[in-house]
């Protein structure tokens, strides 16, 4: 029983620990894309608040926690007060498979440096990003508004896009680690990241995923110069909050998953395996907040010919020319 | 049949690299950006001088000898596309005129600088100065005393009275710059 007891707070101790760092980590990562954002446009970005702006995202929580949390009248008050949730939480239930550490023993048992190890961990992961569109559309469609309706069906519309990709393009990946669980792909990476044998499922999967995050150029669902912002037009306050923090909490999936599945995880050599997985996880919000500042937004047929006539076929022909090596050497 | 599929080969590979040089030369350029520093003048800190001639805060300028310039000829207030100045011309002892009170409601000024413009004497300028703003509206409203500054602003020489002609306690007829004395027309009979 007491072993029992013991298992129950260190899992305690490891959800607190990651929802800490993620929630911090989802606020500062605002701060640092605004500074960054800024340098790239020669400004300075904000700078009031603290030194370098370090309070801004306190400044920022505190406002959207005190504004009015409006709800339309047209509004289906349920599902429009749902919709923020579903985002945010599927966001931050994906870090539950994120392996960030080598596996510590204490006393003869080995604690895992992962909340839980599911053997169907990327299908789990896929099935949560999946499911955080109906955050989008939803909102969307409960908001009683055209321009957030166009958004939500942009973003459905996009999702199934890109979730085939995406999929496809980690099935090498799956191929040569021979499990889905996410543990044992970080395991499979010992010797080398997957990267260097698979540099295209590489690209085909960041493109994709970079889609699925709704970040620019990608953004169509919130194109807030056709659309005004989109999905998340008609929401204020924390709710509104509710939909930000998603997007920066799976900007950090985007970067963990890229590190699990082909940057070895939290591998790396000196440091320990937590610090890796962060440097990576923060590395590719650097690179999104650069792509950010760099690219337009598609158009949405150029989106979607990105993703049905380039991608796809691309993921296919790499699951069969992995396929051949596999089975040739 | 084989000449046609390695033209289209190449077209498609020059597209590709068409294609790879503008994301190079897109991120290329944002780099160097973010390598260069920011431009940005950080605005309470740093007051950038603005130039003599850009338009906020009005004054009524004095002549080179000190005495008020405005001669209440209500120009200004006719051109002023807001209607935001008003005055009450006077005539002072010693020939010249001058506006009993004048008040500018800077609640409504544009600082479209068109009453710089009309003013025959030079008396009201727009200075650089542009924080002005306050809290209470009514404070918005300047009187002919906030308004008055004691030197001639942009335009150092000009003195109305010393051109205009107009008989005053300090030059009569023919005393004035480029005039020549009255002549008496029955000398100019044949
Ligand atoms: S600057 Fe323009 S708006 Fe202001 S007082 Fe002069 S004429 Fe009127
Ligand atoms: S400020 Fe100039 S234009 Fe206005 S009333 Fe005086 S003299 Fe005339």
């Amino acid at each position: 029983m007491w072993l029992w007891t013991l298992g129950y707070f260190i899992l305690m101790a490891k959800i607190t620990l990651v929802l800490t760092v993620v929630l911090l980590l989802a606020a500062y990562l605002v701060l640092v894309e605004r500074k960054l954002l800024g340098r790239f446009q020669a400004r300075i970005g904000p700078n009031r608040a603290g030194i370098f702006g370090i309070l801004q995202p306190i400044a920022d929580g505190i406002k959207l926690l005190v504004k009015e949390d409006v709800v339309l009248d047209g509004a289906e008050r349920g599902i429009f007060q749902l919709a923020p949730v579903i985002v945010a939480s599927m966001a931050l239930l994906t870090f539950a498979i994120i392996p960030f550490g080598k596996p510590i023993i204490i006393g003869g048992h080995e604690i895992p440096m992962v909340i839980s190890d599911i053997n169907v961990g990327l299908l789990y992961a896929f099935a949560l990003t999946s499911l955080s569109v109906y955050g989008v559309a939803l909102g969307g469609w409960a908001s009683n508004s055209k321009y957030a309706l166009l958004g939500g069906i942009r973003g459905a519309a996009q999702m199934i896009s890109y979730e085939l990709a995406l999929g496809l393009s980690i099935v090498p990946v799956v191929m040569m680690a021979g499990s889905f669980s996410l543990v044992e792909i970080v395991n499979a990476q010992a010797k080398w990241p997957f990267i260097i044998v698979q540099p295209l499922a590489f690209i085909i999967f960041f493109i994709s995923a970079l889609a699925e995050s709704k970040r620019i150029p990608f953004d169509m669902p919130e194109a807030e110069a056709e659309l005004g912002a989109g999905y998340h037009i008609e929401y204020s306050g924390m709710r509104f909050g509710l939909f930000f923090l998603g997007e920066y909490v799976q900007m950090q999936v985007l970067g963990a998953l890229i590190a699990v599945f082909f940057l070895g995880g939290w591998r790396g050599p000196f440091l320990p395996g937590p610090i890796w997985l962060l440097i990576k996880i923060i590395g590719f919000s650097i690179i999104m907040v650069w792509i950010r500042a760099t690219l337009p937004r598609f158009r949405y047929d150029q989106l979607m010919t990105l993703g049905w006539k380039i991608l796809i076929p691309a993921a296919l022909i790499n699951i069969v020319i992995t396929g051949v090596f596999i089975v040739a050497f | 049949m084989q000449p046609i599929i390695v033209i289209g080969f190449l077209n498609n590979m020059k597209v590709l690299i068409e294609i790879a040089y503008a994301l190079y030369m897109g991120f290329y350029t944002t780099l160097k950006n973010l390598f260069r520093g920011p431009f940005t003048e950080e605005y309470p800190e740093y007051k950038r001088p603005l130039p003599a001639r850009s338009r906020a805060q009005i004054i009524l300028t004095s002549d080179p000898d000190g005495q008020e310039r405005c001669v209440a000829c209500y120009l200004c207030s006719a051109v002023c596309p807001v209607d935001c100045i008003s005055m009450q011309a006077a005539e002072a002892d010693s020939g010249r005129r001058y506006a009993k009170w004048f008040r500018i409601n800077f609640g409504r000024c544009i600082f479209c600088g068109l009453c710089e413009e009309a003013c025959p004497t030079s008396a009201i300028q727009l200075t650089p100065f542009f924080e002005n703003s306050k809290r209470d509206i009514l404070k918005m409203v300047y009187e002919k005393a906030d308004l008055q500054v004691d030197h001639c602003g942009k335009d150092k020489n000009y003195n109305f009275y010393a051109y205009a002609g107009i008989v005053t306690k300090s030059a009569g007829k023919g005393e004035h710059v480029k005039e020549e004395k009255p002549v008496d027309v029955r000398t100019n009979m044949p």
